[in-house]
């Protein structure tokens, strides 16, 4: 996943909060948590073009953490919370 | 997502910018008179929001990102303008789940309602068969409920969801209420009853008993996610596994109730002047959402009491703070219904309601007790605070 290009799916909003986010999709009526403010950065990285490689050091991510990250993401992805970037809306 | 970081439950025992279970009752006014309902509804109260103030609501609603609105009563379809509103917030992305007993869904609102995103809608039943089901909801209701199930079906409308409250007397119907929910092609969404409303008044006779609420905790880990609980049922977690779900009491941390005048209360099971926040009408929603009095004390760290030494209370959590008010219980010990017998309910403390718009006299379809001695009649809504959340 790392130097793939993701980024948040058209039917997902995101609500900051203390914690980090609330994602919710209005498609799928499925809420999500974000747990860390850093993962919200990072995926809100996501949509400035980048791949996540990018987006993970856009949100300030140390090294040794990408792999929690990256699993993390992976499960959004899972859930049809990130697509794959570039794809048609 | 770093192992210094507080468990997400905590994180919400301290609340959130929004609420991410908000309860909306439209109106107090009902065309039936079921005898648990927690609102007491019946009679319209005139100082109702007016759907000018509906809308401004909703509007808010939106600016906070508060995604879907769960909408009950009273019966919200009564209200001449709720068709309306439902269009009004689905057409803001705020999403609409309802809860209704069925008697106004058409054929035609069916197909209408099918063709609208972002729109749930729940049919309340409380019996798999007719006698169960109307000896508390009302003579008819029962077929009422089937036929508008039917006209979704027929529509096309894909997870209706059959809202069941559970009680002594259904509980042995289980496994029928899930034959009915496939057979209409809908999900089946079990609650807990609670003493709140006229529910205060019948609790005692319908609320299961010891022996049907293990029942029920061995049958919803049989089913697992396939069945909806709006995370009801977290005190049953201390027998064992928890349940899916948050498994904490969300009021005024994530979940709370607005009322047909405006009132905010900390959860729709509260409805009583103790639980009670503030109101929209005075600067809208989110002052009260955020800095009431009432919702910082109830976020701020709470004491187990006599819960506090229990083996299960990581998972129980001492269970509903609404039930445990209405049966006059102390807020910090042993639900009610505690599974370890700890919650010994004393035998004349209740709280006096604070409201009460119960019919005064006759309905048309006024329930017959089987066995029940009540009060009065009236219509039941089966909101769940925490539905469809994922820990
Ligand atoms: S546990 Fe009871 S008081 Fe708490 S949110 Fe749930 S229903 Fe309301
Ligand atoms: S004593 Fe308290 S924590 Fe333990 S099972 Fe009973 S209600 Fe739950």
């Amino acid at each position: 996943m790392l130097h793939e290009r993701w980024e948040l799916s058209g039917s997902v909003a995101l609500r900051p909060e203390p914690f980090g986010a609330l994602a919710y999709d209005f498609d799928s009526r499925r809420l999500t948590f974000l747990k860390s403010p850093g993962l919200v950065r990072v995926v809100r990285a996501l949509g400035d073009g980048g791949d996540v490689h990018d987006a993970l050091i856009a949100g300030g991510v140390p090294q040794e953490q990408w792999p929690r990250y990256l699993e993390a993401l992976t499960r959004l992805a899972e859930h049809h919370m990130l697509r794959p970037a570039g794809v048609a809306a | 997502m770093t192992m210094v970081e507080p468990r997400l439950v905590e994180r919400f025992e301290q609340g959130l910018d929004a609420p991410i279970c908000l309860t909306w009752e439209l109106t107090y006014a009902c065309n039936l008179a079921c005898v648990h309902c927690l609102s007491s509804s019946g009679r319209r109260d005139p100082r109702e929001l007016s759907t000018q103030e509906c809308m401004a609501l909703i509007d808010e609603f939106k600016r906070m990102q508060i995604f879907y609105v769960n909408i009950g009563g009273g019966e919200p379809t009564v209200r001449p303008d709720f068709w309306e509103l439902v269009d009004y917030a689905v057409d803001n992305y705020v999403g609409v789940k309802f809860s209704t007993n069925g008697f106004r869904i058409t054929k035609e609102r069916a197909e209408r309602l099918a063709s609208t995103d972002y729109l749930d809608v729940q049919i309340s039943l409380d019996g798999a068969t007719a006698e169960v089901n109307d000896a508390v909801r009302g003579a008819g209701t029962y077929d009422r409920a089937l036929r508008a199930l039917g006209y979704l079906a027929d529509a096309g409308m894909k997870d209706t969801k059959i809202s069941v409250v559970c009680t002594r007397e259904n509980i042995p119907q289980l496994d029928e209420f899930k034959a009915i929910a496939d057979r209409y092609n809908a999900q089946l969404r079990l609650t807990r009853l609670r003493p709140a409303g006229r529910g205060a008044d019948t609790w005692g006779e319908l609320h299961p008993l010891p022996d049907q609420q293990r029942q029920l905790y061995d049958w919803l880990v049989a089913h697992g996610e396939g069945v909806l609980t709006g995370d009801s049922f977290f005190h049953l977690s201390a027998y064992g596994e928890a349940l899916p779900g948050l498994n904490l009491c969300g009021a005024g941390r994530v979940v709370c109730l607005i009322d047909p005048v405006g009132d905010v209360y900390a959860c729709p099971f509260a409805i009583h002047d103790r639980f009670r926040a503030g109101n929209v009408r005075e600067a809208g929603f989110a002052p009260v959402w955020r800095e009431s009095e009432l919702f910082t004390e109830l976020r701020s760290p709470q004491s187990g009491g006599a819960c506090t030494h229990c083996s299960a209370y990581d998972s129980c959590r001492g269970g509903c703070m609404a039930a445990k008010f209405f049966t006059g219980l102390p807020l910090d010990g042993p639900d009610p219904e505690c599974v370890k017998g700890n919650g010994a309910v004393p035998a004349s403390v209740r709280p006096q309601p604070s409201q009460d718009h119960s019919h005064r006299g006759p309905v048309r379809n006024q329930p017959v007790p089987l066995t029940l001695q009540t009060r009065r009649p009236e219509r039941a809504c089966d909101e769940n605070p925490l539905a469809g959340l994922r820990g």
